[in-house]
């Protein structure tokens, strides 16, 4: 088993792990200020404290895998490689977003880069990732669809339906809880029958539980490498329970008041950013390469910021377009 | 030309599209080693094999979903729903995920689907295994809407469904599994978004779909032969999209518009019918739009109960001779 800092990753693994966790830290935090400033309406679900998860299963992944995500779904979607512009753009309603202010915070979608879609009913992407796979399977590609959702969605008959048609059916589907603690404003387990939302219902799916440290990017890493690896060579789905916390509440309504005195602080001492960070010290990276990247994220973020202010808001002709294949919405002759 | 009945023609017709692209599946329950609990796909999976034809575990939001995926990257799924009241568990796959995928993600993704179903009454299986919703579906943005009445309809629109480039909720009629009709042979196409002229008249138009069809056929008979009246019957075959051009111009030859619904009354698609005439064909009309529906009730299991809820031969002539002055 490889320890904390085994060498069974290498530097440039470790950068990239880095440097998507920055990204994402950075863009969620920018996302919040621009909803301060009332340039982002709605609602918007953050990944902040999440992000190692995303990283370590983004970095995992081949170009041409699938990745399937929750209305918290910015993270997993910016890690696929989507551009920050079009995932702020969107964020503001505006043409240069991914999908031309059509989806907003809770469907973001990049089918370009594998980012195939933010489903914001709860469970719903199970189903779709196990269809995904299934198309993976008989196409014959070694494709794999990893999908991603919230410790509530354990409870949700569309994951029992998912988790064993994936089984039955030996689909390269690789199912990961982000169990947060937190289903919106009430505790998982005041309302779950197992201690562990995820990994204890494995069993009833023939499937190994497996929880990993979901605040570690090179825990989770070591995680996605194996299950994408067993799911490539026909070996069927996993199922993966990532321990994490998020940082902020829910939704942007949510300040998080039900979280008890000190909760917030002892995960701080775990956020997985600061984690890393000094990971990487302790394995003698030094200041330099490390700083280079918050450097370029940090410009990254800013500039894409201001494209994404610059660029005009989602014209009115978009009301019209693209509800079917022809582009058009014509219900009629 | 070959006669099959309505049954025969689903397996025909898939098995038609499956021969021609092999992206072209098809999964639900029970559909391949009992050839479907109407006997609609028998034969599939001896001709395709298991990898193709897909028995799945009752799961209708796995089922559907797993279409959905499989649709969004590169394959054409055919998924089966028994009965058409079990949308009822999977609708968020069909209303809020299929249908707005598209347009959400302004583009980025097409569904080529095909979601098959059996509609509608006269089974004596109560008010859970016996309802038409095709209105359920026609009221969502981004589903296609279709519902033959006839053998060779059921072959050439099936097939037009599968070649469609969207998603398409195809109302078979359990009512009409057994009825027979001649199907052309050779390789049948037909298209989307056309209703069919079945007879000309001159004094009432009859709009129907799916069972309602040969109701009212049999209806504008007896009108004809009893009544001295000339009925014209146009089958609608799709509500999305809707032929209106061919829908206003038959109101307009007769002036008198009658719809034949087995959908409860309220939101039946008739509605939506009477609605697009008052608003483009007003001056044509020479009376009121009249709706023949189900009454706004569950629908009973008993035989006399079922057979009267839904509109019958007999209450489409009433209501026309009572009403075409």
């Amino acid at each position: 088993m490889p320890t904390e800092t085994g060498n069974d990753i290498d530097r440039s693994t470790r950068l990239a792990l880095y440097r998507s966790q920055l990204e994402i830290r950075l863009l969620e935090k920018r996302a919040y200020d621009l909803f301060l400033q009332n340039l982002v309406k709605g609602t918007s679900h953050l990944s902040l404290g999440q992000e190692a998860v995303a990283a370590g299963f983004a970095v995992a992944m081949r170009k041409d895998d699938y990745t399937y995500c929750t209305y918290r779904g910015h993270a997993h979607t910016l890690a696929r490689g989507a551009p920050m512009v079009g995932v702020l753009g969107e964020l503001m309603g505006r043409s240069i977003g991914l999908m031309r202010g059509k989806g907003g915070s809770m469907h973001l979608t990049s089918v370009e880069h594998g980012a195939m879609g933010s489903y914001a009913i709860v469970g719903a992407n199970l189903p779709v990732a196990a269809g995904a796979a299934w198309s993976a399977q008989l196409r014959g590609t070694g494709q794999v669809a990893v999908c991603f959702f919230g410790d509530g969605a354990t409870n949700i008959g569309a994951f029992h339906e998912a988790l064993n048609l994936a089984a039955v059916w030996k689909l390269p589907a690789i199912f990961v809880c982000e169990n947060n603690l937190y289903m919106e404003y009430t505790p998982i387990r005041s309302v779950t029958a197992v201690e562990h939302p995820a990994a204890d219902r494995a069993r009833a799916y023939g499937l190994d539980p497996v929880i990993v440290d979901g605040n570690d990017a090179d825990a989770v890493y070591r995680v996605a490498r194996a299950s994408i690896a067993r799911a490539r060579q026909g070996g069927g789905p996993s199922l993966i329970e990532a321990k994490t916390y998020r940082h902020s509440g829910h939704s942007r309504a949510d300040p998080g008041k039900y979280r008890p005195a000190g909760e917030l602080e002892e995960w701080m001492k775990r956020d997985p950013l600061a984690l890393y960070r000094k990971r990487l010290l302790d394995l003698d990276f030094g200041e330099a390469p490390l700083k280079d990247i918050e450097k370029a994220a940090q410009h990254a973020v800013d500039e894409a910021t201001e494209a994404a202010k610059a660029s005009p808001p989602a014209p009115l002709e978009e009301i019209e377009r693209d509800v079917w294949d022809d582009g058009g919405s014509s219900w009629r002759n | 030309m070959a006669e099959l009945t309505y049954r025969e023609a689903v397996a025909a017709g898939i098995a038609q599209e499956m021969e021609r692209d092999e992206r072209v599946v098809f999964l639900g329950e029970d559909v391949g080693a009992a050839g479907g609990v109407f006997k609609s796909t028998v034969g599939l999976l001896e001709r395709f094999g298991p990898v193709r034809v897909r028995d799945t575990p009752i799961s209708e939001q796995a089922i559907i979903g797993a279409a959905m995926g499989a649709a969004m990257t590169g394959l054409r799924p055919i998924a089966e729903i028994m009965f058409s009241d079990f949308f009822a568990v999977c609708w968020d796959m069909i209303a809020n995920e299929i249908a707005k995928a598209r347009y959400m993600s302004a583009g980025q993704m097409s569904l080529p689907l095909v979601i098959r179903t059996a509609n509608g009454a006269g089974s004596r299986f109560g008010a859970q295994h016996s309802q038409s919703v095709e209105n359920w579906a026609m009221a969502v943005p981004g589903l296609k809407v279709v519902a033959p009445s006839t053998p060779a309809d059921v072959k050439g629109l099936l097939a037009a469904a599968v070649r469609d480039p969207d998603p398409v909720i195809f109302f078979e009629h359990k009512g009409l599994y057994a009825t027979k009709g001649e199907v052309p042979d050779g390789e049948l196409v037909d298209c989307l978004g056309t209703a069919k002229v079945l007879r000309q008249g001159s004094d009432v138009t009859l709009v129907a779909l799916a069972a309602m069809v040969p109701r009212a056929l049999q209806a504008a008979s007896r009108l004809q032969n009893e009544h001295g009246i000339s009925a014209t019957v146009v089958d609608l075959r799709s509500l999305v999209p809707l032929d209106t051009r061919t829908l206003l111009a038959e109101t307009g030859k007769t002036g008198r518009l009658y719809t034949v619904e087995e959908n409860p009354r309220l939101c039946g698609w008739g509605a939506e019918i009477a609605s697009i005439v008052a608003e483009e064909g007003f001056y044509d009309l020479d009376g009121p739009v009249v709706r023949i529906t189900t009454p706004h009730v569950p629908l009973p299991a008993a035989d006399a109960l079922e057979d009267n809820a839904v509109p019958t031969v007999e209450r489409i002539v009433r209501t026309v001779v009572r009403t075409a002055g």
